[in-house]
């Protein structure tokens, strides 16, 4: 793929590759053109956990970020180089889940669900995680390239708690970083982790929700069937049943323009 | 792939959909919910495993106890009122100092050095004018005048919102907007138009009725935005600080101009009231509002991020229209229609109508320049003020600026112009009070869709300027 001049510095020995310090002088900030990119990476999350905030870490932009629920109403996009490749970053508007109706969650949905990104970054409140856990939930039905950033680590120990991060990651089934994004502390993890997924080192088995309830199985399976027959390659199509079994009039009509092909829908993108 | 399309029978989105519907009638249960219910019940138990609590009881958190305060029925707005009140105190009272010190620098020493380069270089007198008397001066007039007072006003601005204030005010707020039949989501849309219409007029996206989101968007223009903030804080200063005792005197503006801005939020709720019980009623619709953790600001990023976004965005978005409206006001004044300048010629018909409603011509005129941005309204009317009394002693010549060393120039230069109390008061009203800037009819085109609307969204105010202007200008003169 494209070649980054001057950043990926070979690791002198082999600690360095482990050692924070290093990693953190391989990312570099692409501003808001990244030109060529290898992977996209979507940012998505709960509002006010600091999306902004991490976006404006990795990419170096200043994107203003507010103590405020909904800052963020548009996509916003940078770019970022690290190790070797090129990202293009997308900070999502901040939602609290996948299935309501208002523009800015149809904004997220849409690209995590069309623009099939390679890495969808789910940025969460640790002290708020069981909340923040319902939108992450969503996205991995959708996706199964996820990596939970686990924020705000600095708010939470303030409020008394810990989390275990490494069990996080067991019930999940994706790396999980707990950040401060706000100090910078565990961005070079989530740059890690993010390459990790996006180059496939790392393979997610991301958590699914574990049984339909037998009321609407058989609905489901026929649905899905059918949808698998259509799009063989849709990574998704059990949560896409499961919407138009729900009733989701968007999703249909995107089904109907034919947005919901395999192959990655760069009209999602490029908008 | 070609064999397995024929081995079963090709599906169609079609087919899916109406599979889906059909599915979805026989089944008993709603999958929405369920799945609704599956991943509430799988989050609970993952978090769960997840955090630990340590067993000391919770005690009532420093933020609990400010929320108390902050969002209480009684010191809710009190507060908010002391807040703003002190933000605008700290300007005026700042910024007096520094925009003499900029003008001396700009105005007093560096354009005659500009004029005599002119000179030098054998330039032709009206592009001389042109470029140092018109594009030049016009935009060192918005630096001295709008750079300290935005310098001060954004960062204390930008560290109560990144302290979390600002959803407290929405909070406040939500009650109000309720009775009046819209979203207490405006609440927020509001606030954003604070700093910018444009951006407000987007934030109400996190609306998602669209009847709600068009009371939003047609009410955000009340919202006193940066290009109108330095208008109101000097007009206070120089008329309303005036008529107390010096040591008041920034108490006395600080308290107009939060008025002024409590006017705005005031009509926001009547507007919104009149509209729902009449073009667009409908039912109001429930949400939850997350009020965010305060979280100590960082002094020094925030001011950082405060200047870049926000003091050297306006002030690059006034000098970009203050060049071109400098050139044309020079222009104006120094082409001829049948013996007397094109700008004496419009003011001539604008003046009747600006007396009727308590202003003047050349505020109707500098208003009709300055809608491409709020920003330049008063250097334009400064311009055209030293045009009109034709001020020898100050200005040189037609259409030049003249040298803004103090606020008692400016207000004797004013004076010269015919202006008085009234001028001023209804000036600031009818700045709260008229169409919104060109930036933001487009947004709100781009985001409604709908010509008519946007005609709404920018006839309203403008109507309602004129009607309350002329009803103050005419209670005034018959009080007086």
């Amino acid at each position: 793929m494209s070649e980054v001049p001057n950043t990926a510095i070979a690791p002198p020995t082999e600690a360095c590759a482990k050692c924070e310090v290093y990693r953190a002088a391989n990312l570099k900030k692409l501003g808001v053109n990244p030109g060529q990119w290898d992977h996209i990476v979507a940012l998505a999350g709960n509002p006010n956990t600091g999306k902004s905030t991490v976006f404006n870490a990795l990419t170096g932009l200043r994107q203003h970020t507010g103590n405020w629920p909904g800052k963020t109403v548009t996509r916003a996009e940078g770019g970022f180089a690290y190790a070797d490749r090129r990202y293009k970053i997308v900070d999502l508007p901040g939602t609290y889940s996948l299935l309501s109706t208002s523009l800015d969650e149809e904004v997220a949905r849409d690209f995590i669900l069309f623009g099939q990104p390679d890495v969808t970054v789910v940025v969460v409140d640790a002290s708020r995680l069981e909340r923040n856990l319902n939108l992450a939930l969503q996205v991995l039905e959708i996706t199964d390239r996820a990596v939970l950033c686990l924020n705000l680590m600095d708010e939470a120990r303030r409020h008394g708690l810990t989390v275990d991060d490494r069990q996080l990651a067991r019930d999940l089934g994706i790396p999980v970083v707990p950040t401060s994004a706000r100090s910078g502390e565990g961005l070079p993890a989530l740059l890690q982790a993010i390459a990790d997924v996006a180059t496939g080192r790392v393979v997610c088995r991301p958590h699914r929700l574990e049984q339909e309830p037998p009321a609407v199985r058989a609905a489901l399976n026929e649905l899905v069937a059918q949808i698998r027959r259509m799009h063989p390659d849709l990574p998704n199509a059990r949560w896409v049943a499961m919407r138009l079994l729900g009733g989701d009039e968007n999703l249909a009509a995107a089904l109907q323009r034919g947005e919901l092909g395999g192959q990655r829908a760069q009209a999602a993108v490029a908008s | 792939m070609a064999s397995i399309q024929t081995g079963v029978a090709a599906v169609s989105a079609t087919d899916i959909i109406e599979n889906a519907r059909r599915l979805r009638r026989e089944t008993a249960a709603d999958v929405h919910e369920v799945l609704v219910e599956a991943i509430y019940a799988d989050a609970a138990r993952i978090a769960d495993r997840a955090v630990a609590r340590p067993g000391r009881p919770a005690r009532p958190t420093l933020d609990r106890t400010l929320d108390r305060i902050l969002t209480s029925r009684v010191w809710g707005f009190p507060i908010m009122l002391l807040l703003f009140a002190l933000m605008f105190w700290l300007t005026i009272i700042g910024s007096n100092v520094p925009s003499g010190m900029i003008a001396d620098q700009l105005v007093g020493r560096l354009w005659p050095v500009l004029r005599e380069l002119a000179t030098s270089l054998g330039l032709p007198w009206w592009l001389k004018g042109l470029l140092v008397d018109g594009v030049y001066l016009s935009t060192a007039w918005v630096i001295s005048v709008m750079l300290p007072p935005m310098a001060i006003f954004f960062p204390l601005f930008t560290l109560l919102e990144d302290f979390g204030y600002l959803p407290r005010v929405a909070f406040n707020l939500d009650r109000a907007f309720k009775q009046v039949g819209a979203h207490g989501k405006q609440s927020m849309s509001l606030m954003m138009g604070f700093g910018c219409n444009a951006a407000g007029v987007v934030a109400t996206r996190i609306i998602d009725s669209p009847r709600e989101r068009l009371l939003a968007i047609l009410t955000n223009n009340f919202s006193l935005c940066n290009g109108r903030w330095p208008t109101q804080i000097l007009i206070a200063t120089i008329f309303i600080g005036s008529l107390v005792p010096a040591q008041w005197a920034g108490l006395v503006s600080a308290g107009a101009v939060t008025a002024v801005a409590l006017l705005g939020i005031g009509f926001t709720l009547a507007v919104s009231w009149a509209l729902s019980r009449t073009v667009l009623r409908g039912e109001v619709s429930a949400f939850s509002l997350e009020l965010p953790p305060y979280r100590p600001p960082r002094f020094w990023q925030t001011l950082y991020t405060s200047l870049i976004d926000r003091t050297i965005f306006v002030l690059w978005r006034a000098i970009v229209f203050a060049v071109p409206a400098g050139a044309v006001i020079w222009l104006s004044a120094n082409l001829n229609v049948g013996g007397v300048s094109l700008a004496q010629y419009l003011m001539h018909y604008a003046d009747p109508v600006g007396v009727l409603l308590g202003l003047n011509g050349v505020i109707l005129l500098a208003y009709i320049i300055a809608i491409p941005a709020n920003e330049i309204v008063i250097p334009t009317v400064l311009m055209l003020t030293v045009l009109v009394t034709g001020s020898q002693g100050i200005g040189e010549g037609a259409g030049v600026m003249f040298e803004l060393d103090s606020l008692d120039a400016t207000r004797s230069l004013l004076e010269a112009g015919g202006w008085t109390l009234l001028t001023a008061v209804n000036l600031m009203l009818f700045s709260l009070l008229h169409n919104p800037c060109s930036t933001t009819i487009y947004t709100i085109y781009k985001e409604t869709g709908s010509a008519k609307w946007t005609a709404v969204a920018t006839l309203l105010p403008l109507a309602l300027g004129f009607a309350v202007t002329f009803a103050v200008a005419t209670v005034w003169r018959w009080a007086s």
